[in-house]
């Protein structure tokens, strides 16, 4: 996307509900709207898309501005992908009709061929089927194929696999990657899911009750001490880094991250191949000297850059390095640790890091 | 004369009458179905109500108040003038046009149930996908209401070839010009001849059965599959 950026700026009334939604995302990889459910997710991914129209509005992408007091370009001439909850097909379309609906009137580049979307999605033996005998993680499939071959210089997602059961969202995920990694097309994803988040997610725009709390890149945003993100029970940030060793013997993978270094379990792995790692904030421990003959793998001088308690707990910020200036962790330590170790931010000591998981596979 | 032709004759005009009284209902009822099943407002439901009266005005009534519009002193008469005719009323273009009105919600309603039950959603989608609303509308609304608009077809087709009492009013009985089934059977009737009275009679309840069937088996083949 030549200017590189998504701007939206929505407001509205409605009933006891009200959207006051502002945030900048970048053009290019996937962009989290992430919330709770009644937060106004959807609201905004419908105002961008033009399907809902609030009267203060101004939504601008890539340099062209698609809704402003003046202005409002209707939904079929914003060249938007979107993917619906529940995966929307034409029922009166075999599943190459569906495919070929979009890419029929759109123009501008393609982003794939038609035999590229069936192969990367896996679409070949569906295609003269129905969509009434697919199973949903097929239709949401087929879904994504048909927003993609629509030549969408955006594509929007809303929550595409929270209909689904724990296996069709498995199976769905790494297509998911699969176009996240090999397209250059910025992605609007909504989800209230953490984890599909933290297995997507470049950027992330946090949203509570119509407003936009937080927005930002991934890893900011879960190591913010003023965001609720921190102090969820199963709080984690996600590192991006580069695999720099692979122990094919005992299958393990070192990844380098800003300013340390982490080994986590992977069953493959190519030395400068960029993965991510998530740790969680339950799984870091702290310690004031490097401890040795330890089984834990992974110990890093880190410094504390910032703490907040909460409930019997502390959650700390900690910058790696000796001088903290590195990539960020959280760690989340019992309050009577924290003081009988006289823990504040500023101290510099070492993090324990008792499991890191390698995603992107 | 014949009683295969005086059988014949009503016939052929029934089909006519029904063929294009059921063509012209598609034409209209499209777009006023479209237009009521959109988000619903008192002023839709007020519309809906008034083409639905023919549902529950005796026949005699409707058709009494089109004979007065269709008559000389009428607009119908007007119109008629245009052609160096009088009247409307008595005429195959009279009954075309009561039967038009006569018919009508039997072939909007199905139509206007049929897009109201896809939702938006597939409008949505479509408009997503870079259809124009007009697009949108030939490509995916009216191919997605189809068995709406088959059952619709069937029920306009099959009501006016039943009606009589607005025939009656408007059209009179006229062999060739507006002498249909329902009228023949009556008039048979009242000459006693039975057993043309029976043959017509017997092939309308033949003709009832099957546009019935054909009703529930498209409803089966075609009922709603999942999205």
């Amino acid at each position: 996307m030549s200017e590189d950026a998504i701007r939206v700026r929505l407001r509205e009334r409605r009933g006891a509900f009200t959207l006051d939604a502002a945030f900048v995302a970048p053009g290019r990889g996937v962009t989290a709207i992430f919330g709770p459910s009644g937060s106004g997710k959807t609201t905004v991914l419908r105002c961008i898309a033009g399907l809902h129209r609030v009267a203060q509005g101004h939504v601008e992408v890539g340099g062209e501005v698609w809704q402003d007091a003046a202005r409002f370009r209707p939904v079929h001439h914003r060249p938007i992908g979107y993917v619906f909850q529940e995966a929307s097909l034409f029922t009166h379309l075999d599943v190459r009709g569906n495919l070929l609906f979009g890419a029929r009137g759109a123009g501008g580049e393609a982003l794939l061929s038609f035999e590229q979307a069936v192969a990367l999605l896996g679409l070949a033996p569906l295609l003269d089927r129905a969509p009434s005998g697919l199973s949903g993680g097929e239709r949401q499939r087929v879904a994504i194929g048909r927003a993609l071959l629509s030549r969408p210089r955006l594509l929007l997602m809303d929550e595409p696999l929270s209909a689904l059961d724990r296996a069709a969202r498995e199976e769905i995920l790494p297509f998911l990657e699969q176009v996240h990694a090999r397209l250059s097309l910025p992605i609007l994803y909504v989800t209230h899911d953490m984890s599909e988040v933290e297995r997507l997610a470049d950027e992330i725009v946090l949203m509570e009750r119509g407003r936009v709390i937080g927005a930002g890149p991934l890893a900011r945003i879960q190591s913010d001490p003023d965001l609720p993100l921190m102090r969820a029970r199963d709080a984690a940030v996600s590192l991006e880094g580069e695999i720099i060793a692979f122990d094919s013997a005992y299958g393990l993978a070192t990844l380098a991250v800003a300013g340390g270094a982490f080994i986590a379990p992977a069953p493959h792995a190519r030395v400068g191949e960029r993965r991510r790692l998530r740790i969680m904030a339950g799984d870091v421990s702290l310690a004031l000297s490097a401890p040795a003959d330890s089984t834990i793998l992974n110990i890093s001088p880190a410094r504390i850059l910032d703490a907040r308690p909460s409930g019997d707990h502390m959650i700390a910020v900690l910058g790696l390095g000796a001088d903290g200036a590195g990539a960020h962790l959280i760690a989340r330590v019992t309050r009577r640790s924290w003081d009988h170790l006289r823990l504040a931010p500023g101290l510099s000591l070492y993090a324990q890091v008792k499991g890191a998981a390698l995603e992107r596979v | 004369m014949s009683a295969l032709s005086d059988i014949w004759g009503p016939v052929v005009l029934t089909i006519e009458l029904a063929g294009l009284t059921t063509a012209i209902l598609l034409v209209i009822s499209t777009p006023v179905a479209w237009w009521l099943a959109r988000a619903p407002s008192l002023w839709k439901e007020i519309v809906g109500a008034v083409l639905a009266l023919p549902l529950v005005l005796p026949p005699t009534v409707l058709g009494f108040y089109l004979l007065v519009m269709l008559g000389p002193d009428g607009p119908g008469g007007a119109i008629a003038s245009l052609w160096g005719a009088r009247t409307l009323a008595f005429s195959f273009t009279g009954l075309v046009i009561g039967s038009v009105i006569y018919s009508m919600p039997f072939v909007v309603q199905p139509i206007r149930n049929a897009f109201a039950a896809m939702g938006e959603r597939p409008m949505e989608a479509a408009a997503t996908l870079r259809a124009s609303p007009w697009r949108a509308f030939w490509t995916v609304a009216v191919p997605l209401a189809r068995p709406g608009f088959l059952t619709a077809a069937i029920l306009g087709f099959a009501h006016t070839v039943g009606e009589f009492g607005v025939v009656l009013m408007i059209g009179g009985n006229i062999p060739g010009v507006t002498k249909v089934m329902s009228v023949a059977i009556f008039d048979f009737v009242e000459t006693s001849r039975w057993r043309e009275a029976h043959l017509l009679a017997a092939g309308m309840a033949l003709f009832a059965f099957v546009v019935i069937l054909a009703m529930s088996l498209i409803e089966k083949r075609m009922g709603r599959p999942a999205s």
